[in-house]
């Protein structure tokens, strides 16, 4: 029998176990929307902007291990994709975005709604396909799938043009897919697994740094399992929250430009530094050139091999899937029957236990008087059991969250660290919650980027999502304000948010609850009785100290020891 | 240093701008790149010549490998390799000059393509540096248009790029 185009990429989503997609309708989808109304094993949500939709995907991709689906339609429903499709790829979400493309007859003449969807994703995309045969739908949907999930995961865009998807053919779904020229790499090099073993074994001081491929690679037991057989001293980065359990003696707390001080200090005068999953980012190192002057050798494993020295010259690089490496890792170091030096390692743990005493850990000065946005996130942690799945906007509030919030678990964490996308949170979270029903899910956000995409409070009343959004409201866009105050003359140049609005009624004029914390002592029990709502999305609007700075900082272009702990401005 | 990278790939529209999108992109620096199918139809072969510190050039090389319409790639600069380039040029020409343009396009294993009452065009192939020396050996004034494919390089012998 043969089926349209729409129905062909239905069943597609089908056989992929599809549960949700994500999406807004428009003309150049209407096939495959009406497709989508004549089944009901994979269910659409209808948000209310189409940035909403990828971001739900995105948040829904994060906080499980499925590949996120999004679907928009062509010309601005796809530009307004482009954001989010960036976020992605920057935090290497495995995702499928499809858009509608107006039809093939009249692809570059400027039709209504017409944009070169493959030309505008190329730089943000893992890859992009346009299909322009119906017949090709079913292989292109499985490679999307396959190269979304693979690797490196990323986004994949497949824009299908009106007609196409109203053209007919049969449907048979490959069963296996091969792109010869793509090769995701497995496991890693064990020569260069053995190497690292032995360096790692005659380790004065150690360092173990980190970050989202641990993961993304679902790897977190093997990081936990090397860092407790080694005894090394674990850190970070704001991707990899919950990839090693911040409860754990081992852990030095997240690094970079707002990290601990014993994390950044430890980074800088390690001897051997063994790099998972992460890529010396700007906001890790800070300076290159600085972190370059202490003399260190370096294993970096990744799945990507241009994470590898793009930034750092690297001694050991070992190209493989974190998780499999680990695995290998450790069966060496197991099967070798050494241990690293005792005495090397008790003066190295001295060191860093005085770096955590002299950073103060993350202290900040609680006020009767007015709420500390810290305090906030403290409570946040206690109250939800360090449980919660938390989504974050881009700002203060998530620095202090990544503070704060001390994640024991992986995939509970879900923010936009690469790109910082102002407006994730809120849909974010929505996807979250969707592919956790039942689980405790909590949006920190500022007022600033809570009003990027407010209209998701009406997607959230439709789909019953009892999202908790804590809203640390300090009236500036704060981390702004604060490089302003740091670095031009206090002059807070449009960091002001005048006007804002009701935050209670407009909660409430979506159907949702709303609630005004002004005092330190109401937070508590603002945060108790919103939490216990459990049907209800709880706005919660809390008036913060405006003044508040994230501290530590490591001042952008500087190097990690030349971190500024809070007592020194 | 100037680097010479070839790749393979799939012949599939879009897949040049790939490659030139991300020199862009990331700011690389690219002197030239020659593309067209092979005797496969389904694959292009590219010739890319650029330059840049060792570092950026691993960089290059691993960022064009990650690309997923690129199915091979070899840095022809990193042994031995032939590299040639065509340049098509007309130059004013009279009687006083003609003689002497013929002489140098010889120099040059030139050839003389077409002529015209007052010009004349000169085909040519050699490498890029050959190709540099002739139009330096031209009087610039009678350069009236250089047209140039960019590199194709090929290894030597037994060094082979193929899938």
């Amino acid at each position: 029998m043969e089926l349209t185009g729409a129905e062909i990429l239905i069943r597609c989503l089908q056989e992929e176990q599809v549960e949700y997609v994500f999406g807004y309708p428009g003309g150049a989808v209407l096939f495959i929307y009406d497709a989508l109304f004549q089944q009901d094993k994979v269910k659409h949500v209808l948000v209310r902007h189409e940035q909403a939709a990828v971001h739900a995907a995105d948040g829904y991709a994060r906080s499980s291990d499925r590949v996120g689906v999004a679907l928009v339609t062509s010309g601005p429903g796809l530009t307004n994709a482009v954001t989010v499709i960036a976020t992605a790829y920057m935090d290497s979400t495995p995702m499928v975005v499809i858009s509608g493309q107006v039809p093939t007859g009249a692809i570059g003449e400027d039709a209504f709604q017409e944009v070169d969807a493959v030309g505008i994703t190329r730089p943000c995309v893992k890859h992009n396909f346009l299909v322009k045969d119906v017949k090709d739908i079913a292989s292109t949907i499985k490679k999307a799938f396959y190269l979304a999930k693979s690797g490196r995961p990323g986004p994949v865009l497949v824009d299908i043009p009106k007609d196409v998807s109203n053209h007919r053919t049969t449907f048979e779904y490959p069963a296996s897919v091969m792109i010869r020229s793509y090769h995701p790499a497995g496991k890693g090099d064990s020569g260069q697994i053995r190497h690292a073993a032995q360096m790692l074994l005659g380790a004065k001081r150690p360092m173990i740094y980190a970050g989202g491929g641990v993961v993304l690679s679902d790897a977190s037991a093997q990081l936990t399992g090397l860092v407790r057989l080694l005894g090394f001293p674990c850190t970070n980065t704001l991707m990899g929250l919950g990839g090693f359990p911040a409860s754990d003696r081992h852990f030095v707390g997240m690094l970079g430009m707002h990290g601990t001080y014993e994390a950044n200090m430890a980074m800088q005068h390690c001897d051997v530094l063994l790099a998972v999953g992460a890529r010396f980012d700007d906001r890790v190192i800070g300076n290159v050139e600085h972190f370059a002057q202490m003399p260190r050798k370096i294993i970096h494993i990744d799945i990507d091999p241009s994470s590898i020295a793009k930034r750092v010259k690297v001694d050991l690089p070992i190209v493989g899937d974190v998780k499999l490496v680990l695995d290998e890792l450790l069966d060496v170091l197991r099967s070798c029957r050494q241990a690293p030096d005792a005495a090397a390692m008790a003066a190295w743990w001295k060191q860093v236990e005085e770096w955590r005493a002299a950073g103060g850990e993350m202290r900040y000065k609680n006020s009767s008087e007015i709420i500390k946005p810290q305090f906030v996130i403290e409570k946040l942690h206690e109250i939800t059991g360090g449980d919660a799945f938390i989504t974050t906007d881009v700002g203060q509030h998530q620095m202090w969250t990544a503070q704060y919030y001390k994640f024991d678990k992986p995939r509970r964490w879900v923010t936009s660290g690469g790109l910082g996308t102002m407006g994730f949170g809120l849909p974010a979270a929505m996807g979250v919650q969707m592919v956790n029903p039942g689980a405790t899910v909590a949006c920190v956000t500022g007022e600033g980027s809570i009003q990027m995409n407010i209209q998701e409070l009406s997607t959230c009343k439709q789909f019953h999502l009892p999202i908790k959004i804590v809203a640390l409201n300090n009236g500036y866009l704060g981390m702004v304000r604060q490089w302003q105050e740091f670095f031009h003359g206090n002059r807070y140049s449009e960091t002001y948010m005048n006007a804002l609005p009701d935050f209670v009624k407009l909660a409430e004029a979506y159907g949702h609850v709303g609630m005004r914390i002004e005092k330190p002592a109401d937070v508590e029990p603002a945060l108790k009785e919103a939490f216990a709502r459990r049907r209800d999305l709880v706005f919660m609007d809390f008036r913060t100290d405006p003044t508040e700075n994230v501290y530590p900082m490591v001042p952008g272009g500087r190097g990690l020891s030349e971190i500024i702990l809070a007592e020194e401005l | 240093m100037r680097h010479i990278i070839s790749l393979l790939m799939e012949n599939e529209a879009g897949a040049l701008s790939r490659v030139a999108g991300l020199f862009s992109a990331r700011g690389y620096n690219i002197e030239s790149l020659s593309v067209a199918p092979t005797e496969d139809p389904t694959l292009s072969r590219m010739t890319i010549v650029t330059s840049g510190s060792d570092a950026v050039i691993e960089q290059i090389n691993k960022q064009l490998n990650k690309l997923v319409d690129v199915a091979a790639l070899i840095d022809l600069s990193e042994g031995e390799h032939l590299e040639r380039e065509l340049m098509l040029v007309k130059i004013s020409a009279h009687s006083g000059n003609r003689e002497e343009l013929k002489r140098i396009s010889d120099i040059f294993h030139g050839h003389i393509i077409d002529v015209s009452k007052h010009t004349c065009t000169i085909e040519l192939t050699n490498t890029c540096a050959m190709l540099d020396s002739f139009l330096d050996a031209i009087d610039r004034d009678l350069i009236l248009e250089t047209v140039r494919t960019g590199a194709s390089g090929i290894g030597r012998g037994e060094r082979i790029l193929k899938l």
